[in-house]
């Protein structure tokens, strides 16, 4: 049954992160790069002959390559599977990765480190793949894992910059949080099942109907939220990824918008039966989606840094996915996802594209009238923005709709989602043309000005290492520029799908086929799902498309046409605006709540009194006492002999007296 | 025939003669002597039991205790030499460098 071979998937890109992990600092660049290239390549040409062959397999079609690990009863195989799922988020993975990969190489070109950047993205794509592709819970831990790590590896790629370091660890420890729910998680499932595998699983509490409710899937699924709130920054976790956004822009691309933050929503999909047997968890999911979506947007509307805005746009996107998930829908969550995928990653990579084009330079009010010096940037920028703030027929349109409907016809507070989501929805069209006004549009602000000698300066605090390089000032000294065509050609392909990646999912209300769902069905509907007004849902896309296109308004007004007036409005409401514009200080509030009482316990507590006083102290009593007793003993030591033939005497005649007396009789052993 | 216990208590009192005489005599030459003479208490028990028990065994054990006994006397002897030549006295109280 292994005639998919599977395992080809992710063992190419490992191969790809050996080579250049290895070799790749002594390797010419060239070589790097094919290495690279083809690491992601093959897997995404290999996915394309699982598309083609999709239609004749039996689902879902599991592959085992050994035995893991024997544990008495339990098993753990290294296994992988295939299902609709399974090769929606493949698709989106090698497609998007590829791409990607592809961009990387102009935009990375002149990077100290060039190598050591893309062995680490395959080695990406590697655990990535693990993650999706794997049967059971504990191999797509190792992914989850393994994503994480490439993920803190790449953040933290430009290591002499402490933010960058910083970032890293902030984003590995907080994912411990989460990973320490799925861990729980994991031993739950396997004391109440005895088995990590999917379908074993999934079969025994399909077949128990009585469990509906019961508590232990209720906390085996809470704890796995626990575990993708850490993975795909939802509250109480984001806080990691927009500080994320240190790392090299393709990589937020990559990791931080179009997969491995998606890694959340893919599991709570695939692990849909618990969460259809706890309406408890489901909740939770849907309130953490909506709660973070609007909060995360209201952040991103203060934002000034483009990848920052772009940073809380995620967060926000991936709270519709949970909340998509959260209202049992988890095909207009997973279809959000791919959508998401498409226009975010088009987003970071356009936003890598201006400011390559600033030379370094991220601040968007310092940006402005870039429009007709980086057409193709903003053309394909554009179609990114129009599609995330859900205007039709783009693909963020489709998508969102869908999960906004799907909440509104939700039982059990359905409608109070859906009016936060709606006015999200509004948030994220003004913050996103807000994005696209300063960045593209009015005058030439600071920019102008730094096109010669100040871009240098611009640069020194964004892209400290490309400074460094000798090559690095050549053809970024000549001001604003149109990026190569390495990197045009995936932002163009990313736009096109931006446009046209929704019509899979068009809604039947709309005359569409709704083709996606239908494709999902098997792996993500519900037995019972509900169903709507036909109505109701045009009803309800017409006003989503209302609001976006207000939000838009709003943006045109403030930042367009009276470009003054978000200062008068930060004036007039001082306190709310500094709230925001902090970030609600929640930064703040974790460093004083959570990390300064930790670091007060490791370097007081265990520090000083448990390392030094207890420990040491224990050594330090332990090593007096053996020279105290020492010296006393060695005073037996007198150079006497008749001294020492008195002791020996003396003790004969003890050990005689105690043979006799029968004293010694019990220590002896016979 | 003499019964075993009054081999075993001649061979007691000379044990501790030599004993008492190993604590309390300063010349080393005589500590010697009483070492010698702690050795011979022990042949003395072992020739009693062989003959009580008509084995060989303690016989033969008593020509190593000899031949060990002899070895001893040559070493101990020349250190004893060695320690006068070195240090112009045979009192083992005034030999008490090795100590802490």
């Amino acid at each position: 049954m292994n005639d998919l071979h599977l395992w080809i998937l992710p063992i190419i890109p490992f191969a790809g992160f050996l080579v250049n992990g290895l070799l790749g600092r002594r390797a010419p660049k060239p070589v790097v790069t094919a290495v690279a290239l083809i690491g992601s390549l093959l897997p995404a040409l290999w996915v394309s002959n699982l598309v083609v062959r999709f239609g004749s397999l039996t689902l879902p079609h599991v592959e085992t390559y050994g035995t893991w690990i024997v544990s008495g009863a339990f098993h753990a195989n290294f296994s992988f599977q295939l299902d609709q799922l399974t090769l929606v988020m493949l698709c989106v993975v090698t497609g998007v990765g590829f791409l990607i990969h592809v961009y990387s190489v102009g935009y990375m070109a002149d990077e100290e480190g060039y190598w050591r950047f893309f062995a680490y993205m395959n080695l990406f794509l590697f655990f990535m793949l693990t993650l999706v592709l794997a049967e059971n819970f504990l191999l797509m831990f190792v992914g989850w894992e393994g994503v994480g790590l490439a993920s803190y590896l790449l953040i933290g790629f430009y290591y002499n910059r402490d933010s960058a370091a910083n970032a890293g660890k902030k984003a590995f420890i907080v994912n411990r949080i989460g990973d320490f729910g799925f861990l729980i998680a994991m031993f739950l499932l396997i004391a109440h099942f005895g088995t990590l595998n999917f379908g074993s699983i999934f079969d025994t509490v399909a077949t128990h109907p009585e469990w509906q409710g019961a508590g232990f899937l209720t906390a085996i699924a809470l704890f796995l939220v626990l575990g993708a709130t850490g993975k795909s920054a939802q509250i109480p976790l984001y806080v990691w990824l927009p500080d994320a956004m240190e790392g090299p822009t393709p990589v937020s691309a990559l990791i931080h918008a179009a997969t491995m933050v998606t890694a959340g929503v893919y599991m709570i999909a695939r692990a849909h039966v618990l969460f259809d047997f706890s309406p408890v968890a489901l909740m939770t999911v849907a309130i953490i989606g909506t709660a973070t979506a609007f909060f995360a947007a209201t952040i991103g509307m203060m934002q000034t840094d483009i990848k920052r805005v772009l940073a809380y746009s995620t967060v926000s996107q991936l709270g519709y996915m949970f909340l998509g998930c959260g209202v049992a829908a988890y095909s207009a969550g997973v279809f959000h996802l791919v959508t998401h995928a498409f226009f975010k990653a088009l987003l970071f990579l356009a936003a890598g594209s201006v400011i390559h084009a600033l030379s370094g330079q991220q601040d968007m009010r310092v940006m402005g009238g870039l429009r007709k010096k980086i057409p193709v940037t903003f053309w394909t920028m554009t179609a990114a923005v129009f599609a995330i703030s859900g205007f039709p027929p783009l693909a963020g349109f489709v998508s969102k709709d869908e999960i906004l409907y799907q909440a509104f016809i939700a039982p059990n507070g359905g409608k109070i989602l859906w009016a936060i989501g709606l006015l999200t929805a509004g948030l994220t069209s003004f913050y996103m043309f807000r994005l696209w006004y300063m960045t593209f549009f009015g005058e030439s602000r600071k920019a102008a000005e730094e096109d010669h000698g100040a871009a240098v300066h611009a640069r020194s605090d964004t892209k400290l290492v490309l400074e460094a390089d000798p090559h690095g000032g050549q053809g970024h000294a000549h001001g604003v520029h149109e990026s190569p065509k390495v990197m045009l050609i995936p932002l163009i392909i990313l736009a096109i799908l931006s446009v046209i990646g929704g019509w899979m999912g068009w809604p039947e209300a709309l005359g569409g086929g709704n083709w996606f769902a239908h494709f999902l069905a098997p792996v993500a509907a519900l037995p019972q799902a509900p169903t709507g007004d036909r109505q109701v849902e045009i009803l309800l896309a017409i006003l989503s498309t209302l609001v976006a296109l207000t939000g838009w308004f709003v943006a045109h007004y403030m930042y367009y046409m009276k470009p003054g007036t978000a200062d008068r409005l930060a004036k007039q409401m001082r306190g709310l605006y500094a709230l925001i514009a902090n970030k609600y200080w929640i930064d703040e509030l974790y460093g004083a709540v959570i990390v300064a009482p930790v670091l007060f316990l490791a370097r007081w507590i265990l520090g000083v009194l448990i390392d030094r006083a207890v420990i040491d102290g224990g050594g330090i009593v332990a090593g007096a006492t053996a020279q105290g007793f020492g010296a006393l003993v060695a005073r037996i030591q007198s150079g006497n002999i008749r001294s020492y033939a008195g002791w020996l005497a003396l003790f004969a005649a003890l050990l005689l007296a105690g043979a006799y007396f029968g004293w010694i009789a019990h220590f002896v052993p016979r | 025939m003499v019964p075993i216990a009054w081999y075993l208590v001649l061979s007691a009192i000379l044990f501790s003669i030599g004993v008492a005489a190993f604590l309390i005599k300063r010349n080393i030459i005589s500590v010697f002597m009483s070492i010698e003479l702690m050795l011979n208490a022990v042949n003395l028990t072992f020739v009693a039991f062989a003959h009580m028990w008509h084995q060989v065994s303690g016989q033969i054990f008593v020509f190593f205790v000899m031949v060990v006994a002899a070895a001893e006397a040559a070493v101990g002897l020349a250190i004893i030499i060695a320690i006068f030549r070195a240090r112009n006295t045979l009192n083992v109280d005034q030999v008490d460098l090795m100590k802490l």
